[in-house]
């Protein structure tokens, strides 16, 4: 079985278009940054907390998110966030977001076991329960800044090591534009920040990454071998040629990233909507940003290859 | 020839070693030492809680600091270890943090309490009678006179278009003017007499009134108030509100040692059950002998930072610092107790500055879910790759079969635990594992198709693809390596799973595949390779 066997798409003369296309996505991420994106309690501080209050008997009427923002605000608690999660076996979790100084998750047991106590049956009734102090949250921002342009650096140290200075170069602003509209996506979507994304991102970095290498990988081998050939065919060429490996691997991994999204629970499906978002962008982005960023920066050289062929009028 | 020996007994090895590691998996019995090594779980995924402490040894001279450190590092160990969590894990982490991590756990607060707390043990005398009615008689006036000041007494306060009696819970003759009630603190203790409750409704009232610096103020100067700890066995029965002497009759750290005897003898009150040894410093026999001395009769309470544990009765003079705290205690009120006055003698003030808790049901639902998207995951890439490559497929899946077998079975030999992100690298292992092996299948497709015998393509397949498979897994390793240094638990995990993803993703693509492949070529002649 064969998919995009012998391509042939001009991708470097559409290169333009693509600009066009990631520069608006980028300019979205860079407000998204500017805006401030919305951070979980990771970064800011707070109190996120998670109670199984399931009806007693399955013919009793649920717990309304209104009955407890109602409880809560009696007790001047007016900042907290409530969410309505389904459970597996059809429970009913309620999720309390804080990210106010002051608020503290035992208050919001004491007051649920106070106004509620027949939706509270099981001594397991707490699901999750995090406090995160402001100072934490400030630390936590800065070093994942750090994580992020530290491994930036690490890879074009590498790949410069491997490849040459623009190829690492053109490879990091690829990614910069994968980390950027992923932000700028979960910006849009009112996703949260927190922890387990910005592992994301860098596994986004990563698995974006790996695809870019691929194509340069095989343009570094067809530069040498089409000697007279311009960059621009070159590229293109390469491009075509690991054009099936880019679409299957993309494959694969969206699929596994897709099921993890569909079955793995409330608590990864944030971090897997950010992997999907990098699979697909990662992978435009190695074709569409990071190998024509090659062909702007070679036409710069003054080697005697031409940069593009004149298409033949 | 040497080297495909060398090659095939790699692989063999490899594989037996992942064997060991994941058959205690299995349902099946195992010598002991066998069953132990079993992938271990992360808090996230069993339950459990992780707290980070902050020692505040700001106001310690520069020497003192890192002894404070430890010594709280000390503390809090001997505190997990006498409430008894299987496998705690108590960690310094950078200059004045620890990280305590409680897996398994399930009586949150207790834990919460035991372990957060800064420890400031005190000896006070509760006071008299005629103090505890004087206090009381300010505090009503006080309230009355100020109720508007704290908004929820709201309910004190008479409305006075409607009917007063229906809002008033005690018939109380109040003057027609007045709108306060007279008795708010009276009634808020619920009783006249001694000692003074505080009921689970009235609770919230009376810590918010302690809370405020205004109220505390009005207490009659030498004397302070303060709660008795919640009662574990039952958070919601009455609490004691003590009226105390300020005065600090002795430390913790006059305490020497302070453990858990069970009673002896014939007396049937004391039998069988738990009480608590005390043994005071040299100084602090002396003190305790006068203060017990010359207050017989009167209650001592134990008061940890500003709560009161106990208050027991001095019996009598106690002289040579041998002392025992006796009553209806549970054992584990008393082993409390006990750890209580133990580590009673913290140096620098600790704080909790980061608190993170999964309760049992979420752990084993991330479980059920981590598994099954794994499962549908694997299946639909199997079910691809065969479906493009065929024969070569079928090598692949089994490639990847043995990928997970080993990442599981590394994790296990290097004792990491599996979390949830953990799962989640995994999950995506299962798609970036194809890549060498699309990588390779591909590059020999290529080879073919420029005309080169099966041999020669298979050979030069694998050669050229090993230049990009090396290129593209380094960097990302670099993120991988990166994330694990910035990440803590889960985190890490992850950083973890995906790193042994990409290496045994290397060595099944380059070695296992590559083995895989000639034995079909070089068993039956091959000329031909479908992929």
């Amino acid at each position: 079985m064969r998919f995009f066997e012998n391509t042939k798409i001009d991708f470097i003369s559409k290169r333009r278009i693509a600009y066009i296309v990631s520069i608006i996505l980028i300019i979205v991420g860079l407000v998204a940054l500017i805006a401030g994106p919305k951070f979980s309690i990771d970064f800011t501080g707070g109190v996120s907390l998670e109670l199984d209050m399931s009806p007693p008997t399955p013919d009793h009427p649920a717990l309304r998110i209104d009955q407890i923002r109602e409880a809560l605000l009696e007790q001047g608690m007016t900042d907290v966030e409530i969410q309505t999660i389904r459970g597996q076996d059809e429970q009913t979790f309620f999720l309390f977001k804080a990210q106010a100084e002051g608020t503290e998750s035992a208050e919001i047991i004491r007051l649920m076991r106070e106004k509620f106590p027949e939706y509270i049956g099981s001594p397991g009734f707490i699901r999750l329960q995090e406090e995160v102090g402001p100072r934490i949250g400030e630390e936590l921002k800065g070093k994942a800044i750090m994580a992020i342009l530290i491994s930036l650096l690490g890879i074009i140290i590498y790949i410069w090591w491997r490849f040459e200075f623009t190829f690492g170069v053109a490879a990091v602003a690829a990614l910069f534009h994968d980390v950027l509209i992923t932000v700028g996506i979960f910006y849009i979507t009112g996703r949260e920040i927190s922890l387990a994304i910005v592992a994301a991102l860098l596994t986004i970095v990563g698995y974006s990454l790996n695809d870019t290498i691929v194509v340069f990988d095989r343009i570094r081998e067809d530069l040498k071998i089409y000697r007279k050939e311009s960059y621009g065919s070159v590229i293109n060429h390469s491009i075509n040629e690991t054009l099936s490996r880019t679409i299957i691997t993309s494959m694969t991994t969206f699929v596994v990233v897709l099921s993890l999204y569909l079955l793995g629970g409330s608590v990864i499906r944030d971090f897997a909507f950010a992997l999907m978002v990098g699979v697909i962008v990662g992978t435009y982005s190695s074709i569409f940003v990071a190998s024509p960023i090659l062909v702007e920066f070679f036409g710069q050289r003054q080697t005697g290859r031409k940069l593009i062929h004149k298409k033949k009028a | 020839m040497k080297k495909r020996k060398f090659r095939n007994l790699l692989i063999l090895a490899v594989l037996l070693v992942t064997i060991y590691y994941l058959v205690p998996l299995l349902p099946v019995e195992l010598p002991g030492f066998w069953t132990d090594k079993r992938v271990r779980l992360g808090l996230d995924l069993q339950g459990g809680m992780q707290i980070m402490l902050e020692v505040d040894h700001s106001e310690l001279p520069e020497a003192e600091k890192d002894d404070a450190v430890r010594s709280a590092v000390e503390i809090v160990r001997n505190r997990i270890d006498q409430f008894g969590v299987a496998e705690p894990s108590i960690q310094r982490v950078g200059s004045n943090r620890i990280m305590v991590q409680l897996p398994g756990l399930q009586e949150f607060d207790r834990a919460r309490e035991l372990i957060g707390r800064t420890a400031l043990l005190e000896f006070k005398l509760v006071a008299t009678a005629e103090q505890i009615e004087q206090t009381r008689e300010g505090l009503d006036k006080y309230l009355q006179e100020n109720a508007e000041k704290y908004s929820f007494l709201e309910r004190f306060i008479l409305d006075p278009d409607i009917d007063q009696l229906s809002l008033l819970e005690d018939e109380e003759e109040l003057p027609e003017e007045e709108a306060v009630a007279s008795n708010i603190f009276t009634r808020l203790t619920s009783s006249q007499g001694l000692p003074m409750m505080v009921s689970n409704q009235d609770l919230p009232i009376i810590q918010r009134l302690l809370e405020s610096e205004e109220f505390r103020n009005q207490v009659p100067s030498g004397l302070m108030i303060t709660l008795e700890r919640e009662n574990r066995l039952d958070p919601r029965a009455d609490r004691e509100l003590y009226v105390l002497l300020e005065k600090t009759e002795l430390t913790g750290s006059m305490l020497e040692s302070a453990d858990v005897r069970i009673g002896s003898g014939t007396d049937m009150q004391a039998s069988n059950r738990p009480y608590v040894s005390l043994r005071f410093s040299r100084e602090g026999a002396r003190v305790f002998e006068m203060v017990t001395g010359q207050n017989i009769r009167r209650r001592l309470a134990i008061v940890l930072d500003g709560i009161v544990y106990t208050a027991p009765v001095i019996q009598d003079r106690i002289r040579g610092g041998e002392a025992r705290i006796t009553g209806t205690f549970s054992l584990e009120e008393t082993q409390d107790l006990v750890i209580v006055l133990r580590a009673g003698n913290l140096p620098a003030p600790v704080e909790v500055i980061e608190e993170r808790t999964v309760g049992p049901t979420l752990g084993a639902d991330s479980v059920r879910s981590g598994l099954a998207a794994a499962l549908l995951g694997l299946l639909l890439v199997m079910l691809f790759i065969i479906f493009y490559y065929k024969v070569p497929g079928l090598i692949a899946n089994v490639a990847l079969l043995v990928n997970m077998a080993i990442v599981m079975g590394a994790l296990t030999l290097l004792g990491a635990a599996l979390t949830m992100p953990g799962i989640a690298g995994i999950i995506l292992t299962i798609g970036m594992a194809v890549d060498a092996n699309v990588l390779i299948f591909e590059r020999i497709r290529e080879e073919l198709k420029s005309g080169k015998t099966v041999r020669t393509a298979v050979d030069a397949g694998f050669n050229r693809a090993i230049i990009t498979i090396l290129d593209a897994n380094i960097t990302t390793l670099i993120t991988a390596v990166v994330l694990y240094q910035f990440g803590t638990g889960p985190i890490r995990g992850f950083a973890v799973t995906l790193s042994l993803g990409i290496l045994a993703s290397m060595f099944t693509a380059l070695i296992m595949v590559k083995a895989m492949f000639e034995a079909v070529i070089t068993n039956k002649n091959r000329t031909e390779l479908s992929i």
